[in-house]
């Protein structure tokens, strides 16, 4: 890196040499990468801007009690995102309980269990499941999966567990318990392929020196790999949430689109993402647009801040592990 | 310090561990290939001559394709593309060549990483605000747009990721013979990097290539052949979404003939570009 000529330096030569066309040249295609470049910042801004404008009526009319109040109807015009927010944060927090854990697992076995074959095949295709469009993830839930729950999953939840008020209710099959579970298959390729990589970046060293003592695989995991990977797995952990937070596809197939809050899981639901995926072609009075794209506009500001503060995170561990 | 335990003890202890990892590893992998074999199964049922040739019908009908939506979706695909591509590798070759290090260069960066994160339903909120309201009526333009903005981060990312790839020392031995720096990268960096550009291209059309959600209030849906990108397009996506959620068993079941059409395509482009890249790595 300390070799790089910086542009001024090439300036200063060419110059030297072959007089004024050359920099021309370069000052140009310069700029119009320049203004490439700043067009990614631009964008962000347009993007902020054209949401508050879009949402000024409502901002106008509810103010801050938009966030909190539990009203959705658009017949008397009054709105509020509390069932929304409350919709998107269940079910994604649902999704990394169960993606999290068995992300973990999965990008364990295949760096530390399983054979390097297995591990390259298995890890080959769960980079390419990643890559499955979350449309896909949504089909499947509405057709295979949300009958399957209804029929097997919820009845045996029901009877077990029946006593927590978050397994009571009729068995629908769809609602907020299943929108969970397919949005934690939605990023579980993700997660175990992130953990993958950050246990790949354990020294060997570190991990052999604790097998010369004789630590059993388990017990390198438990006290070397883990230990060693934790920050990164906060940050993989923070990306799957701001992933899980915006999903839209997924979730509105089975979510089951209900402006109410209730105490089951089994009930239906509604997220931000969902509601602007199911609402917005039909919203013909102008309040009731605004309303959904202030909606957007506090799912935009949740992500953007989830997603700044992985950033953060990882980079500051990544100066700090070169540093090492 | 660990407890002192037994020899068999701690043996025990890690093959109960690799079972049971082994078993969840083999769970999850088992869900998601549940997934994808349903959709194999069901989407061939409703593929044949028709499916790719005519346009759709009324539902209970019978007969009849989603040709209009492959094409319409073939479409959005190539604009967003032509949008996007040019201004994130323009943005990529800022970021590697020539603001390397400085302060707005790393502001960009971090600002791209952001944007690859903003969901994609945002996006088509932000394009129906911008191009749907002022001209009244939902176009296939802005859905190619919606798909542009989301392409651009992540082509900007790759292209960036690829030319700093390129060793300096290259860069130096064309500078030293007296060419112009705009010269040594489309010449000579941008031919090291082919491959690996051309591999971010194509991770960025499969990434666009399924969204679903930007395109719902954009380029909406049409049940005709389309006569302009400025009238609401047929596509694949919103089609699943529109079929999927209908009553109707005859219009479900094209919804699994286009889902699995949009994953094969997803998946060929996605293993295209892998193969592409394995390719470079064993040429160097």
């Amino acid at each position: 890196m300390s070799s790089w000529l910086t542009s001024e330096t090439i300036a200063i030569k060419s110059t030297s040499h072959t007089a004024a066309r050359l920099p021309g040249g370069d000052r140009l295609f310069r700029g119009l990468t320049l203004a490439a470049a700043l067009s990614v910042p631009l964008l962000m801004l347009g993007i902020l801007a054209t949401l508050i404008y879009g949402s000024r009526l409502s901002l106008r009319e509810f103010g801050f009690g938009f966030l909190t109040s539990l009203q959705w109807n658009p017949v008397t015009e009054k709105f509020g995102a509390l069932s929304s927010i409350y919709g998107t944060v269940v079910s994604t927090l649902l999704a990394l309980l169960i993606a999290v854990p068995m992300g973990l697992v999965i990008a364990l076995f295949l760096v530390e269990l399983a054979p390097p074959k297995v591990s390259a095949f298995f890890g080959g295709a769960i980079e390419l499941l990643a890559a499955v469009p979350s449309i896909i993830y949504g089909m499947w839930g509405l057709f295979v999966m949300a009958p399957w729950m209804a029929n097997h999953v919820q009845p045996w939840l029901g009877e077990s567990l029946g006593f927590l008020p978050l397994f009571q209710g009729p068995p629908m099959g769809i609602g907020i318990l299943t929108a969970g579970i397919i949005l934690a298959l939605m990023i579980l390729p993700y997660i175990s392929s992130v953990a993958r990589d950050v246990f790949g970046m354990v020294p060997t060293a570190l991990k052999e020196s604790a097998y010369g003592l004789g630590a059993t695989n388990w017990e390198v995991t438990r006290g070397v790999t883990l230990r060693y990977a934790l920050q990164g797995l906060v940050g993989a952990g923070f990306l799957g949430l701001g992933r899980a937070l915006g999903e839209t596809m997924a979730v509105t197939f089975v979510i089951g689109n209900n402006h109410r809050i209730s105490a089951s899981l089994f009930a239906a639901g509604n997220t931000i993402a969902s509601t602007l995926a199911n609402e917005f072609t039909e919203a013909s009075e102008p309040l009731y647009l605004s309303s959904l794209v202030e909606l957007g506009l506090a799912l935009f500001v949740i992500t953007v801040i989830f997603q700044t503060l992985a950033l953060l995170w990882l980079n500051r561990l990544k100066s700090s592990g070169s540093q090492r | 310090m660990m407890p002192q335990r037994s020899l068999r003890m701690r043996k025990t202890v890690d093959r109960a561990v690799k079972a049971i990892s082994a078993l969840s590893a083999l769970a999850g992998l088992g869900a998601l290939v549940w997934i994808l074999y349903t959709v194999v199964i069901r989407g061939f049922r409703s593929f044949n001559l028709a499916f790719f040739t005519q346009l759709p019908t009324p539902p209970g009908v019978g007969g009849g394709g989603l040709a209009n939506a492959i094409v319409g979706t073939l479409l959005i695909t190539v604009h967003a593309t032509l949008i996007a591509v040019p201004i994130g590798i323009g943005a990529g070759v800022y970021l590697a060549e020539f603001g390397r290090g400085t302060k707005i260069a790393k502001l960009v960066q971090f600002i791209t990483n952001v944007l690859i994160g903003v969901p994609s339903i945002i996006v088509g909120v932000f394009i129906y605000i911008l191009l749907v309201v002022p001209f009244h009526t939902f176009s296939g333009i802005a859905g190619a747009s919606s798909l542009a903005v989301i392409m651009l981060p992540v082509v900007v990312r790759t292209t960036e990721d690829m030319l700093t790839l390129v060793p300096d020392q290259l860069r130096e031995s064309a500078l030293a013979l007296g060419a112009p720096h705009w010269q040594v990268t489309l010449k000579v960096v941008f031919r090291s990097a082919q491959s690996g550009l051309i591999t971010g291209v194509l991770l960025a059309v499969a990434r666009v290539s399924g969204e679903t959600a930007p395109l719902l209030f954009t380029a909406l849906n049409s049940p005709y052949w389309l006569h302009s990108m400025k009238e609401p397009l047929a596509n694949l996506t919103v089609t699943i979404f529109n079929y999927a959620m209908s009553p109707y068993t005859d219009w479900q079941q094209k919804a699994w003939g286009a889902s699995l059409l949009i994953m094969f395509g997803v998946l060929a482009l996605t293993i295209t570009a892998r193969l592409l890249l394995r390719q470079r790595g064993e040429h160097q």
